[in-house]
């Protein structure tokens, strides 16, 4: 009897016990889709947000210009006819009518028709001027000559050209007419107008007009920069590491300072930028906008960065090397000098490539000090106002013209560029010399 | 000549008294390096150190008190008057005579000359002022008699400043060097005092991260105050409406605005908020299954892809929520009917919240490592699956360190400025829809900031008293993180 009472409701327990299993099994799988879905997440928006910048901003590299038979007029050139030219009135000549005279030739403009000339105009950038004053300023032997030159196209021309400007939108909301379309197509067929590689964006200081702007000046202005975080945080990061490692003695001093330098790594970037507004520009008397106060305020941020890794790579290396060279003679400076911080130096050098990489990237506190400037001239020296790549970024993403954002999502490639460069570099010293003791 | 010159060439002296130092050596010694008590280099270096930290020191000393000397210097050229005004009136005063004192040294002596007598009153101003002009120092009227006293006593002193200080430096350098050089000899315990000068050095170095957070305590503290002189605390941190008007030089204290901390405060919390809300499911699963499920080749792969995304710089994530994000979010909003702005709450929360998730799954990652394997092995014995594991040992063992991990990256979200400068709005806004802009203390330290300052208005200073707030918020947020962290890493230690 008790058997059977065991039995039956024994077999019902099975079933249950099943069917509860089945319940747990599916849970198990749910939780575990839960962490697949939370990676897909990431990887996903990962793609969404390389995709998309690389999808906006890979047309910046490629621009459009306009192959046009510039003669360069002496009578609107040098109109004095001094000899040699004067410098003076080779500054402040007409170019922009040198090109548009060529212009009109090509498509054979009514020039007495106020509008067509109006039209035609608009093709060219506001910055032709600039291009053809620079020829003549370096070789003014070109003055009376005829020269083949490109010339940049308009903004709004470049985005026709690469599709950004819908043709089969009605006239009046395209920004562009029918009759600039027609003239473009006459051009792009007759080969003088193409997209050619975009070296303005290297090369060319800030500017009003999309298509003449480019990441000179802050390109110059993130070199100082990093040059004064690689002399300044550099060696104090790693004086700081070898004291806190190999010296500090354990007392109260020694904690504040391993405490403090914890939390400085965590202190919101913008935070350092009050600091630098406060203390180098406001109580210093620095410039603002100079490279070397952003430097400054970057090299007392990746401080901790540097400090933590240093250490870490100091830690790395055996007790064995350091009783070593103590066992032979060496005082304790000798044997940290000589033996461990060359055995630590790819481990601090991966730590000072990882602080590089924030400090090119960080923006914040660079706008406390000024640098969102409007620098069209190369800076000389870092104590010249200049901009940084990360806020050129800034700048154009808040510029309102349409040419930016294509400019905006290049600019951003050429510093995601720049990271994974400095980034592959540093994975790469860490494989190369990682050493298992 | 300038301090930047004085620097390169006591740099040269090192090297050349490094190896003077260590040819020295040698010959005290008479070739029989046996005899000396430390190395030759340790003279060389002794001597580099001679010739070289006394006069760095000058010089240090001398660049920063230089100008404050100055300034005192030509205020005893002003009228009791001028000392008596405020201090924003005392520095535009320093401000007009720094430019006077720009222009004069560009002056013919003629000119000069004029100036000079203008401010004893024997010319009129206008003369001296007309002069300046024809050296770009452009005057917004005519200057009173004592200013140009005082700009040529100011740069006059500094004339005197700038040829003294190459002196005295290399005079020290000099006399240093040859004090050094004649106690070199071989009982000289040349390696103990650089060994001392050395370490000396790196607990200097060690201290800059102790003076960085000080001088941040200290100005930002500074302006904080200066700021509460013009505007009552309680106005700020229990104010409702933000609206700080635009600073006007010599306004009073009536026409500035409400600085009511409130609604940023708000505005801050609110994108956290929903960015932890992304950042920490994701996080935490993501962790999860790294360590427990995944095997080798997707950790490898799967660990650079979160960190990449800690590696992307901020500005990117913004200008992405600017311009794909925001967009996004109105589009799929416009979809289904409901209004969604560009900027909005959720869209610099959403992208933020991304931004952190690799600080909440890596450090999860440690922790969950953390919890020792006796106690999954004690949970799979009595038959629990792994998930029931994680949800009912692990999980609670290692919540104190993911509670840790969660707090930091809460911290940097309130920290965080380039995404919700990009992507959150600017209108100071209590509102309690996510999809409405809001703005934040960080986005209107920026905003405060940038363009021209005038450094005396309570416009200027409200981003320092900003700065402070979020310094504490932060540092509080840290401290104690990172106190649950070591405290969990002390438990199962």
């Amino acid at each position: 009897m008790t058997d059977q009472a065991g039995i039956l409701p024994g077999i019902s327990v099975a079933n249950e016990s099943h069917k509860r299993l089945a319940k747990r099994h599916a849970a198990e799988r749910r939780f575990r889709w839960y962490g697949i879905f939370a990676l897909l997440f990431a990887l996903a928006f990962l793609v969404f947000l390389f995709g998309s910048i690389i999808g906006k901003g890979w047309t910046a590299f490629l621009q459009t210009s306009a192959h046009l038979d510039v003669y360069f007029d002496p009578a609107i050139v040098n109109p004095s006819g001094s000899n040699p030219v004067d410098q003076d009135e080779l500054m402040r000549a007409d170019y922009t009518k040198l090109a548009r005279t060529a212009l009109y030739k090509v498509l054979d403009v009514n020039t007495d028709e106020r509008k067509e000339r109006f039209a035609a105009n608009k093709l060219l950038s506001r910055g032709v001027d600039v291009q053809l004053r620079d020829i003549v300023m370096n070789d003014p032997s070109v003055i009376g000559k005829h020269r083949e030159v490109w010339l940049l196209a308009a903004d709004d021309v470049d985005a026709l050209l690469k599709g950004s400007i819908d043709r089969d939108i009605p006239e009046a909301r395209r920004g562009i007419s029918d009759q600039q379309v027609k003239w473009v197509d006459q051009m792009v067929d007759e080969g003088m107008m193409k997209k050619r590689f975009n070296t303005g964006l290297f090369v060319n200081g800030a500017s009003s007009y999309p298509e003449t702007a480019g990441l000179g000046v802050a390109l110059i202005g993130s070199f100082f920069m990093m040059l004064t975080v690689i002399l300044l945080a550099v060696p104090l990061a790693v004086a700081a590491a070898v004291y806190l490692e190999e010296f500090a003695p354990k007392n109260r001093l020694s904690d504040v300072i391993e405490v403090n330098i914890n939390n400085l790594a965590a202190v919101p970037s913008i935070v350092f930028g009050l600091l630098g507004l406060a203390v180098f520009i406001n109580f210093f008397g620095l410039p603002r906008s100079a490279p070397l106060v952003g430097g400054l305020v970057l090299s007392l941020m990746t401080l901790p960065t540097i400090i933590i890794a240093t250490r870490a790579a100091l830690r790395a290396v055996p007790p064995s090397i350091r009783q070593g060279a103590m066992g032979v003679g060496a005082s304790k400076h000798q044997v940290i000098l000589h033996h461990v911080l060359p055995l630590a130096l790819p481990g601090v050098l991966t730590g000072t490539i990882i602080g590089l990489v924030q400090a090119l990237g960080e923006t914040a506190p660079l706008l406390m000090i000024g640098m969102v400037a409007f620098v069209a001239d190369y800076p000389t020296n870092p104590l010249e106002p200049a901009t940084a790549l990360p806020v050129q970024i800034y700048m154009w993403a808040t510029a309102a013209e349409r040419g930016f954002i294509e400019r905006t999502a290049g600019a951003t490639m050429v510093l995601l560029a720049f990271l994974i460069i400095m980034n592959s570099a540093a994975v790469y010293l860490r494989h190369k010399f990682e050493r298992k003791w | 000549m300038s301090s930047l010159a004085i620097l390169a060439f006591l740099l040269i002296a090192a090297v050349v008294a490094y190896f003077v130092g260590n040819y020295r050596s040698n010959a005290v010694s008479e070739g029989d390096s046996r005899i000396l008590h430390s190395r030759p280099s340790y003279h060389g270096a002794y001597l580099a150190i001679w010739t070289v930290l006394p006069a760095l020191l000058v010089l240090a000393v001398w660049s920063a008190a230089e100008r404050p000397v100055l300034q005192y210097i030509a205020m005893q050229e002003m009228p009791q008057s001028v000392l008596d005004s405020s201090e924003a009136q005392k520095s535009l005063t320093m401000n007009v005579v720094d430019s006077i004192a720009e222009g004069l040294p560009k002056l013919s002596p003629q000119e000069y000359e004029t100036v000079r007598k203008a401010g004893y009153g024997f010319v009129t101003t206008q003369d001296a002022r007309d002069v300046l002009s024809k050296h770009h120092v452009i005057l917004g009227s005519n200057p009173e008699p004592y200013l140009l006293r005082a700009a040529d006593e100011y740069a006059s002193k500094r004339e005197l400043s700038r040829i003294l200080l190459p002196i005295v430096c290399f005079g020290l350098a000099i006399g240093c060097f040859a004090w050094g050089y004649l106690r070199i000899r071989p009982k000289l315990r040349a390696r103990n005092i650089v060994e001392h000068v050395m370490q000396a050095g790196l607990l200097a170095a060690s201290t800059v991260a102790v003076l960085t957070t000080l001088g941040i305590v200290l100005s930002v503290l500074f302006e904080t105050i200066h700021f509460f002189q013009l505007v009552p605390p309680a106005d700020f941190f229990f104010g409702t409406v933000w609206d700080p008007r635009f600073s006007a030089a010599g306004a009073g204290p009536d026409s500035s605005g409400q600085f009511g901390l409130l609604p940023l405060l708000w505005g801050t919390t609110f994108i956290s908020l929903v960015a932890l809300l992304v950042a920490v499911p994701v996080g935490l699963f993501a962790a999860i299954y790294m360590s427990e499920y995944a095997n080798t080749k997707v950790r490898t792969f799967s660990k650079p892809v979160l960190e990449i995304l800690a590696g992307i710089p901020t500005i990117v994530y913004g200008f992405f929520a600017l311009i794909t994000f925001g967009p996004f979010l109105r589009d799929m909003g416009a979809a289904i009917g409901i209004d969604v702005s560009a900027s909005s709450v959720l869209t610099a929360g959403i992208v933020m919240g991304v931004m952190i998730i690799p600080f909440v799954s890596s450090l999860s990652d440690d922790i969950i490592n953390a919890v020792p394997q006796s106690l999954r092995q004690g949970s799979y014995g009595l038959g629990a699956t792994q998930s029931e594991t994680i949800k009912k040992v692990i999980l609670p063992a290692a919540l104190p360190g993911i509670v840790g991990a969660v707090l930091l990256a809460a911290s940097r979200a309130i920290g965080e400025t380039m995404i919700v400068v990009l992507a959150a709005g600017i209108a100071a806004n209590l509102t309690l829809n996510p999809l409405e802009p809001v703005t934040t203390v960080t986005v209107k330290i920026v905003s405060q900031l940038t363009g021209d300052l005038e450094f005396n208005s309570p416009q200027t200073l409200v981003a320092f008293a900003l700065g402070l707030t979020l310094f504490v918020i932060t540092l509080g947020l840290n401290v104690y993180a990172l106190y649950i962290v070591r405290k969990y890493r002390e438990q199962y230690d």
